[in-house]
This record gives structure tokens, C-alpha cells and sequence, in this order.
């Protein structure tokens, strides 16, 4: 399959839905205008209002939409890393994720580090849910896992404190067929406060009632269900408190986020 | 101050300078048509129209399905897929709906882009960005999808206060007692002219409420596709009977807009395109003369 960058399209690009550039340019009109560092300027203003808007839709705590038993997807689509790479991923698998830990720290009274089985007898949440995919499609499951509230309110979060930044295991080739420019990098995600501690914000460790398998995850991986499925980073093992995102890879918030999608992704 | 289509003042104002002018067989009637808010409103609408069709383009390539109901992807049952598979003649583009095949090389599936064959849903040349690029036409779309918002709000609410919808939009009884005579008008090519040409004709009035009706169908569905709005407003996923429903019709009200679009820009080539666009820009327009 032909792959076409970004950038050689441009070199290439002629049309573009009738926004051409008359004369000698080369380059679609919307595409020399998506490059440029003005128009990127605004683009992200409109992403902020975006954002804003839907802050104060969602401010009240509003759920996310709960199905039944029966709504659940015969088969769930999986996405991204679908078996991190490394021999420290493959004996977790191969011992069966005994020694796995989730580490709480950062901005943090009490560091916390738990085993799966500890997490497993924490207060748990149980909830049917649709997973949307950026790219257009869903599917629905349902995930039962410890809130991620209650694990901040174990660690005591300091009030300096604004970001939660969850670390994975995969390293992540990009998916180049999606378009942009992609690069291998670390899997990561991090949520703003209020949305960590949302009630169906969950650190999952079983999905349709089993242990999470590699493809979806294993053994843990973070739910957020009014955001995008990039939000919900799989094979987290590090949930990280801290006061701004620009400390972490691409100071965007995410693996998809350092390569130009939004933040907050509940759009 | 009249806010009428046919503005007596400017046609007055025109039938003062025709006579002041050499006799002509005729005096030509100028009317004042549309508003300044309906012009300045228009244009934004279509710029943000074509935007959003170009980049709802792109963001479609990055899963080329759709289905009904609440969920779905490729390991469930699309009603449309529009694909691509390797022939003995090489890749041919392949669009399924329901249980038909179209071969769609050349444009669906696979298309050309300068000179190079690209394996994608829709062509480089109808997409914003050109290449596939899943971010930035997300990026474009939502800011678009700001002014489109926007604009149609205050189109909406000025044309409700300025009386625009009730008295030029929405079809009188005598209207749609006239849609069969109006519609072999419009097959017959024949545009009105002289009082008929003042006032929108029944099928252009239904086309516009058409137009509206489904941007504001887009805009609904495009907000039913957002798991964030889903949580503030989940009536709207039963309304439109789930989240790939609301993505499938957000796609076939598109399909619509284009129609309309297709159909709009044919009737302004046959109707006189000078006068047609030049009208909606400085809110002047000929009328055209009787045929006798």
C-alpha cells in the first residue's frame, strides 16, 4: 500500500475540494493552509472553545449512556498495540501478571504501589459501556475495575496538583495509514483532574466479566468513557500526579496528542 | 422598512434611472432581493459547507463503514464499505451496500492523486486535508463546524424576526396547489419571469426548508456521534436510535446537502448566472422579462 506523508502530498497536491491556489502553487489552498502556523493557531482556538463548551455541558458530572447485557459486541474490536513488544511485557505474561504493579505518585501525600490481586479486592464498579473509536467506530463491553477517584484519594492527591498522567508498557509504532506524521513512541495518556475522578472513570482489570487479554489491554487499562478510545490507554502500570503536561514526551498529554489529535477527546 | 423580497424602493429607485435613461423597448426592473444578513450568511454558509464536506470526507477514510444501531465495526455488519481489493488487472475499488458490489475504481476505493494510485475510500482531490490525515481534518472540521453553527443561529433567529421564513420559505396553499405546474416548469427548463420571478416558486422553497432542515439533521447527528455530548444529551442517541445511526445519517444527510448542492448550482446556470450570483452578492436583481 502506497503510503502518501504529509508532506509529499503537499509537494504532489493539486486539488482539494475546489480550494485550489490559482497559478503557479502546487499545493492545495486547504493544504499550505493547514500547515501553517497561523491557521494551526486557530485551529487550536476553535479545539479550546470546543473544549470550554463541553466543560460546561459535562460540568454537572453527567454519566456516560449505560447498556444492557445484551447490547454487548459478539466481538470487540481491538486497536493500537494489540501485543506490546520487550521480554519485561512477556514474562508479566508468561507469569500471568503476578508481579505486575500500579504504582500511584507525583504530587502525592502517600505513594501507593499495588499488586493485580490487591487491586482486585478494592471497592470495585461494574459498567456496560460504548467505545468509540476516533476513527468512527464502536463497540460496546462492559469493564468492571477499581475508580480511579478512589485510588487518588488513597495516595492523597496535593493541592498543587492538576494532571493525571497514566504510563503504559507499549511502545507504539504510529499507525501511519491514519495520516500526519507519525513516529515509534511510548504510550501515555493523562486526564485533568475532574475527569480522573469521575465515577466511571476506571483503572479496568476485567472486561465481559474475564481477566483483560493482551490485545484489550492486560492486565490493566484506564476506562474514561466520555472520551475517545485513545483516551483509554491500555497496560498501565504508573499513574503519575502532577501540575503541568509539558514535562512528559511531547507536552501534549498523550501518545496521540503529540501527534496532533485533542486533549480532551469527547468530540 | 421593507425587508420584503421585492423591495418596492429599489425598484422604484431603478424605474427612475431607466427613465431617465434612452427609451427602451421595456424599462428593466431591478429588485431589491435579498438582505444583507441573507447574502453575508450565504457565502459563510457555503464556505463552511464545502469545509465540512471535505474534511467529513477525510474523517470518513479513517473507517469507511457504516452500520445502524448503537455499535459496529469491521468484526460487525456495515451497510455500506467502500474498499479495495487486488484483481488479476491490479487493485480495484470495490463499494458495497447491503448485499450489492460496485465496482467504483477511479474514484471509490481507488483512486488517482497526481499521477500516483492511492487505496483510500475517497479521492485525495475531494478530501481537506488532501492526505489522509485523520487530526488535522478533525481540527478542520470542528472549527467549521463552529461557523456553520454559528452562522445558521443567526440566520436563523434574524430570518424568524425579519418574517424571511414565513413569508418567502413556507409555501402559501396556492403554492402547493401549484407543484405539479412547477414542477414541468422545471423540467421544461422554464424559469418565471416578470411578478412570478419576485417571490421563490414552490419547489425553491421547499428546496431551502429542505437544505436547512438537514444541516440542522447534521448538526444533530454530528453531535450524536460525541460521547461527551451523548452524556449531556442521551435522548439524542435514542432519537436517532444510537451512535453508528447518528454517524450513518450524518453521512446521508451530507449526501442530501450535495444534491441540494448539485441541483442549486444548475438552476443558477440556467436561470443567468451573472444576475443569480451578482444578486446575491449586492442584494440587486434583475427581473426577467415577460416573453410577450
Amino acid at each position: 500500500m502506497p503510503l502518501l506523508t504529509r508532506r509529499n502530498a503537499l509537494i504532489a497536491g493539486i486539488g482539494g475540494s475546489g480550494l485550489v491556489l490559482s497559478g503557479c502553487a502546487k499545493v492545495t489552498f486547504a493544504d499550505s493552509l493547514t500547515d501553517s502556523a497561523g491557521f494551526q493557531h486557530v485551529l487550536a482556538q476553535a479545539e479550546s472553545w470546543t473544549l470550554a463548551s463541553q466543560r460546561f455541558l459535562l460540568s454537572g458530572g453527567a454519566m456516560a449512556r449505560e447498556y444492557a447485557v445484551s447490547d454487548i459486541s459478539p466481538r470487540f474490536k481491538a486497536n493500537g498495540t494489540l501485543y506490546p513488544t520487550g521480554e519485561d511485557y512477556e514474562d508479566a505474561v508468561n507469569e500471568d501478571f503476578v508481579n505486575w504493579r500500579l504504582t500511584v505518585d507525583g504530587m502525592v501525600k502517600r505513594p501507593v504501589s499495588l499488586s493485580v490481586a490487591e487491586l482486585r479486592k478494592l471497592p470495585s464498579r461494574t459498567q456496560i459501556t460504548r467505545h468509540d473509536c476516533v476513527e468512527g467506530w464502536s463497540a460496546i463491553a462492559q469493564w468492571t475495575g477499581v475508580p480511579v477517584g478512589l485510588l487518588l484519594k488513597t495516595a492523597g492527591v496535593l493541592p498543587q496538583a492538576k494532571y493525571v498522567v497514566f504510563h503504559c508498557a507499549d511502545n507504539l509504532d504510529g499507525e501511519p495509514e491514519k495520516g500526519g506524521m507519525q513516529a515509534a513512541g511510548q504510550y501515555y495518556e493523562s486526564l485533568a483532574l475532574v475527569d480522573a475522578l469521575h465515577t466511571q472513570t476506571l483503572i479496568a482489570y476485567a472486561q465481559n466479566g474475564k481477566p483483560l487479554d493482551v490485545a484489550h489491554g492486560a492486565p490493566l487499562r484506564l476506562r474514561v468513557e466520555r472520551q475517545l478510545g485513545y483516551k483509554h490507554a491500555k497496560y498501565v502500570q504508573r499513574i503519575e500526579l502532577t501540575d503541568r503536561l509539558s514535562g512528559f514526551y511531547g507536552g501534549k498529554g498523550g501518545y496521540w496528542e503529540d501527534r496532533g489529535y485533542e486533549w480532551y477527546a469527547g468530540i | 422598512m421593507s425587508l420584503e423580497l421585492s423591495h418596492p424602493e429599489g425598484a422604484e429607485a431603478d424605474s427612475a434611472i431607466a427613465a431617465q435613461a434612452p427609451p427602451p423597448s421595456r424599462p428593466r426592473e431591478v429588485i431589491y432581493r435579498h438582505t444583507f444578513l441573507v447574502r453575508l450568511t450565504h457565502w459563510l454558509n457555503a464556505l463552511a459547507i464545502v469545509v465540512m464536506i471535505g474534511s467529513g470526507l477525510n474523517i470518513f477514510n479513517a473507517h469507511p463503514h457504516l452500520y445502524w444501531g448503537q455499535k459496529g465495526s469491521e468484526l460487525d455488519r456495515p451497510f455500506l464499505s467502500i474498499g479495495h481489493v487486488l484483481a488479476t488487472t491490479g487493485e480495484r475499488g470495490v463499494t458495497t451496500i447491503g448485499s450489492l458490489k460496485f465496482d467504483t475504481t477511479g474514484f471509490l476505493g481507488v483512486s488517482k492523486f497526481n499521477g500516483q494510485e492511492l487505496h483510500k475510500a475517497w479521492p485525495s482531490w475531494l478530501t481537506i486535508p488532501s492526505s489522509q490525515d485523520l487530526a488535522d481534518a478533525r481540527h478542520w472540521h470542528f472549527l467549521f463546524a463552529w461557523v456553520l453553527a454559528a452562522n445558521g443561529l443567526v440566520y436563523l433567529l434574524w430570518s424568524l424576526l425579519i418574517r424571511h421564513v414565513g413569508r418567502d420559505l413556507i409555501p402559501t396553499v396556492g403554492d402547493l396547489k401549484s407543484i405539479p405546474r412547477s414542477v414541468l416548469n422545471h423540467i421544461q427548463l422554464k424559469h418565471p419571469t416578470g411578478e412570478a420571478a419576485k417571490r421563490y416558486n414552490v419547489l425553491q422553497r421547499l428546496a431551502y426548508l429542505g437544505v436547512i432542515t438537514l444541516i440542522g439533521l447534521m448538526v444533530l447527528t454530528g453531535l450524536t456521534m460525541s460521547p461527551g455530548f451523548n452524556a449531556f444529551a442521551p435522548w439524542l442517541l435514542d432519537l436517532f436510535g444510537g451512535r453508528q445511526s447518528a454517524r450513518s445519517l450524518h453521512f446521508i444527510c451530507a449526501s442530501g446537502v450535495v444534491a441540494f448542492i448539485v441541483v442549486h448550482l444548475v438552476e443558477v446556470l440556467l436561470a443567468g448566472p451573472i444576475n443569480e450570483v451578482g444578486s446575491m452578492i449586492t442584494g440587486r436583481y434583475v427581473v426577467p422579462q415577460d416573453h410577450k
